[in-house]
């Protein structure tokens, strides 16, 4: 077996933030190497460096023993370096037919004649599609790719990567858009890439595909390597790793609170396609923090229930009543609100100061027949920062000059003028410091203590431990562990999470 | 889509804050805010001083006159660009209702209140559809009013077989058409309070009324929302469908007023009347976007940009200019609006996508 890459100190910085702190791994022919990685451990940028996407690092890369610089996609592919990357559709041109979506990096380098008729061009789409066995037929070939089912442009994306046979081949995330059956196809064709001397780098968050197939395991964690396995893995080991230590006590053993009020209650839940129906309650006085690895459905769960997305299968009522909300404006009316997970995408309108960004979701509360008043607005908005404390001059500043957890404080503040009966907060500690997410901990287990249920997701178990009562583990969909926190360990969380289908 | 960009700069009322800035900063700030107010006043003082015949208030009125119908018909524009929309119809409703007019007054021998009446119904009826194709059935603004805009203009030509509406007309079956254009109707646009004609009064009316509703109260800061980050706006429960629906529906009833008004101007059903108002309205509108630096569609910004346009054709007309010498007057300005929105303003466009869907 021999070492195809070497990677040796590499480091990468984004401005101030160093995202790959001297990462040093070893990829070998003929091996699936898995790696796994938190959000924010560096994973994509380590891609990205591979496929000459980001070629401002520092370090040395070694390909058969000699030091090569990736400085653009196209040095990594004369490498032999091939990425297929997680976003599927990014890769496919709608508006040409397979085939030419098979030969497109040949007809992008004109290796393949520009005026081609689509007929010419089948027989080689015919070999390229022929390295996955894929068995297209002509008529297929020559269809719009544009209609081309999710399974079928991933594998047309690999068999484009295959068709130079490169050494290193890239999968990030490759079957989050794949059914069983096709998962297992695809798990044939890496079977069969590794047996004829590739050496491959698996990335996902599926720690039961990470089983199947890697030869071995490469945990990521804040830039750096900071675990290797070889099969069988120990799970357990591998999630602290990625994870990280204990750090910040829970204060679970401090000021635990239970609430008895089961205010609103999920029955025959789904989430995800293949995921099975679960049960759950939640109740008023209690922070219940909803943890899993990025893709087990935390943000269906969030969304189901605050109407925005409606859940594949399921019922809820609230406070014994049915609750089908069709809408956020209804789950509104019924007082379940949602700081959604993308704060820019899901909560921000850009050009707005704090106090109408505040006032946005009860606007009838300082408006009278219907006309805005101005003075009301800004006691709203003067009232969410000083309750909140917001760093902010004055509520007139534009709600885009606040630091990311000022911004969030906001938007979690506005929903409190009125009293929820459950407070769905996703993610809500990304993109914030230290300082803020401590102080923003504080507040939700005040919701909590004022009387709703909150209910908290979150990738980061750190977080779930800092802030909840009450821990939801789940794994692709499947609800796997229900606990208050001082009933359970930070060790029975990782197990359960550990537990490989 | 134009995407939410996190690092926006906003602009900065803040005395103290501008006055760090660089000079250059504040001359291109200066330039954005008053740049096409002062271009408005600079046109207005050259013609006022070189041509006596600019100078009379008949002239002046007369100009504000003609500028009404379009600068109606841009604020329901405005309305659907505040939602994040466009509406590619009124032009066609617009003529609609013109044509609507003369055959209630003229076929149908009905009083000019009801053809008022039925005339407001049908742009509420072409806005219903727009909101019906973009809510219900989800298609792009653009492409779901540009398909009204045709379905419009063709199926107004029906009834009236073709042709032309006026007194005196033959019907089908051999007999001549029994009314006329009511005087009450024709007072429409040839009525005056002291100096002021009627139309600039109602035009003067909806631009207050529409600022008024966009500005300030809540059902125009919903839509502002809608248009600057539609799923924000859901997400804080506001009910995207049915603002959209409203500004089209606003949309419609605007260039149905703005129809009654031509139709009382030309005094007969003309089948092409309303043709050239689209794109004088859109292009009203997107200058009024970039009026005062806001950078959002807003009504005064729209009266602004319809009254430069009046200003620049009055004038340049009274100088004996070409007919064709309007095209590119018109294309100067909107160019100049978008260089001020899209190059010089440091505050993002979003309302206006540059590239629909």
């Amino acid at each position: 077996m021999t070492t195809v890459i070497h990677m040796n100190d590499v480091t990468m910085s984004f401005g101030s933030n160093q995202v790959l702190r001297g990462v040093e791994l070893d990829l070998h022919s003929g091996e699936v190497t898995g790696l796994l990685g938190a959000n924010g451990a560096g994973k994509t940028t380590l891609i990205k460096i591979l496929s000459g996407a980001n070629s401002n690092y520092s370090g040395t890369v070694a390909i058969d023993g000699a030091a090569v610089t990736i400085d653009s996609p196209s040095t990594s592919r004369a490498l032999g370096i091939e990425a297929v990357h997680q976003r599927i559709s990014d890769g496919i041109v709608p508006g040409l037919s397979v085939a030419e979506n098979l030969l497109f990096e040949g007809i992008v380098v004109s290796e393949v004649p520009r005026f081609a008729s689509s007929r010419s061009l089948v027989p080689r789409a015919r070999e390229v599609a022929a390295v996955l066995d894929l068995d297209w037929s002509d008529a297929f070939l020559r269809s719009d790719a544009h209609g081309l089912p999710i399974a079928d442009r991933q594998l047309l994306l690999l068999a484009r990567a295959l068709v130079r046979k490169p050494r290193l081949l890239v999968l990030d995330e490759p079957t989050s858009a794949l059914s069983e059956v096709e998962a297992v196809r695809l798990f044939g064709v890496i079977e069969r890439l590794r047996d004829s001397g590739v050496a491959i780098l698996y990335v996902s968050h599926r720690l039961g595909e990470i089983d199947d197939i890697a030869d071995r395991l490469v945990v990521l964690r804040d830039g750096v390597v900071c675990g290797e396995h070889t099969p069988p893995f120990d799970w357990h080991q591998a999630l602290q790793e990625m994870l990280g230590a204990a750090g910040a006590e829970s204060h679970a053993s401090t000021d635990e609170m239970r609430g008895s009020d089961e205010v609103l209650k999920l029955t025959g839940v789904k989430l995800l396609p293949k995921a099975q129906t679960f049960d759950v309650a939640f109740r008023a006085g209690e922070v219940a923090g909803v943890f899993g690895l990025l893709g087990s459905g935390l943000s269906e769960l969030a969304n189901g229930i605050f109407g925005s997305e409606p859940f594949r299968a399921g019922r809820m009522t609230l406070q014994g009543e049915p609750f089908a909300p069709r809408s956020p404006a209804e789950s509104i009316g019924r007082h379940v609100f949602m700081v959604p997970e993308d704060r820019m995408a899901g909560t921000i309108i850009a050009d707005w100061s704090i106090s109408a960004t505040a006032t946005f979701p009860f606007l009838k509360a300082v408006s009278r027949f219907g006309l805005l008043n101005p003075r009301a607005e800004s006691a709203v908005g003067k009232a969410v920062v000083e309750d909140f404390g917001v760093v902010a001059l004055s509520e007139d500043d534009p709600v885009v000059s606040l630091s990311g957890g000022n911004q969030q404080k906001v938007v979690i503040g506005r929903w409190l003028r009125e009293q929820p009966l459950v407070m769905i907060l996703d993610e809500p500690f990304q993109g914030i410091d230290v300082g803020a997410r401590r102080d923003l901990c504080k507040r939700t287990r005040e919701i909590a203590a004022a009387g709703a249920a909150v209910i908290t997701m979150s990738s980061d178990l750190e977080e779930i431990m800092q802030v909840a009562d009450r821990v939801l583990v789940f794994v692709d969909g499947d609800l796997r562990f229900d606990s208050y926190l001082s009933e359970t360990s930070r060790d029975e969380i990782l197990q359960r999470l550990s537990e490989v289908g | 889509m134009v995407r939410i960009v996190s690092d926006q700069k906003t602009q900065s009322i803040d005395a103290k804050e501008s006055a760090a800035a660089t000079p250059r900063r504040d001359i291109r700030d200066l330039l954005v805010r008053y740049g096409f107010i002062a271009v408005t006043v600079v046109f207005f003082v050259f013609f006022f001083a070189t041509e006596s015949s600019f100078r009379l208030s008949t002239t002046l009125f007369s100009m504000l006159k003609f500028t009404a119908v379009v600068a109606i018909v841009g604020l329901g524009v405005t309305v659907t660009m505040a939602v994040g929309g466009l509406d590619l119809s009124v032009g066609a409703t617009v003529g609609m209702s013109v044509t609507i007019a003369a055959m209630t007054m003229v076929i149908y021998a009905k009083t000019g209140w009801v053809a008022i009446i039925v005339v407001i119904l049908g742009g509420v009826l072409v806005g219903a559809l727009n909101a019906a194709l973009i809510v219900l059935l989800k298609i792009p603004d653009l492409l779901a009013t540009l398909a009204t805009m045709f379905l419009v203009q063709g199926l107004k030509l029906v009834p009236v077989d073709g042709q032309s509406v006026s007194s005196g007309l033959i019907l089908r079956d051999g007999s001549v058409a029994p009314g006329r254009f009511t005087p009450g109707f024709l007072i429409i646009d040839r009525g005056a309070v002291g100096p002021v004609p009627y139309p600039v009064i109602i035009f003067a009316l909806l631009t207050i009324g529409t600022w008024f509703f966009l500005s300030h109260t809540k059902w125009g800061r919903v839509m502002y929302a809608i248009g600057s980050n539609p799923e924000a706006a859901r997400l804080a429960g506001a009910r995207v469908r049915l603002y959209k629906a409203s500004a089209y529906m606003i949309a419609g009833v605007f260039a149905s007023i703005g129809g009654l008004i031509l139709a009382s101007r030309i005094g007969q059903g003309d089948i092409s009347a309303g043709n050239s108002l689209l794109l004088d309205a859109v292009a009203v509108s997107l200058v009024g976007t970039s009026v005062l630096g806001v950078n959002r569609p807003n009504a005064f910004g729209t009266a602004l940009g319809a009254i430069l346009m009046g200003i620049l054709i009055t004038g340049t007309t009274i100088k004996g200019s070409a007919y064709y010498a309007q095209d590119v007057v018109k294309g100067v300005v909107l160019l100049i609006a978008l260089v001020f929105s899209f190059t010089l303003s440091r505050t993002k466009q979003r309302h206006v996508r540059a590239v629909p869907m």
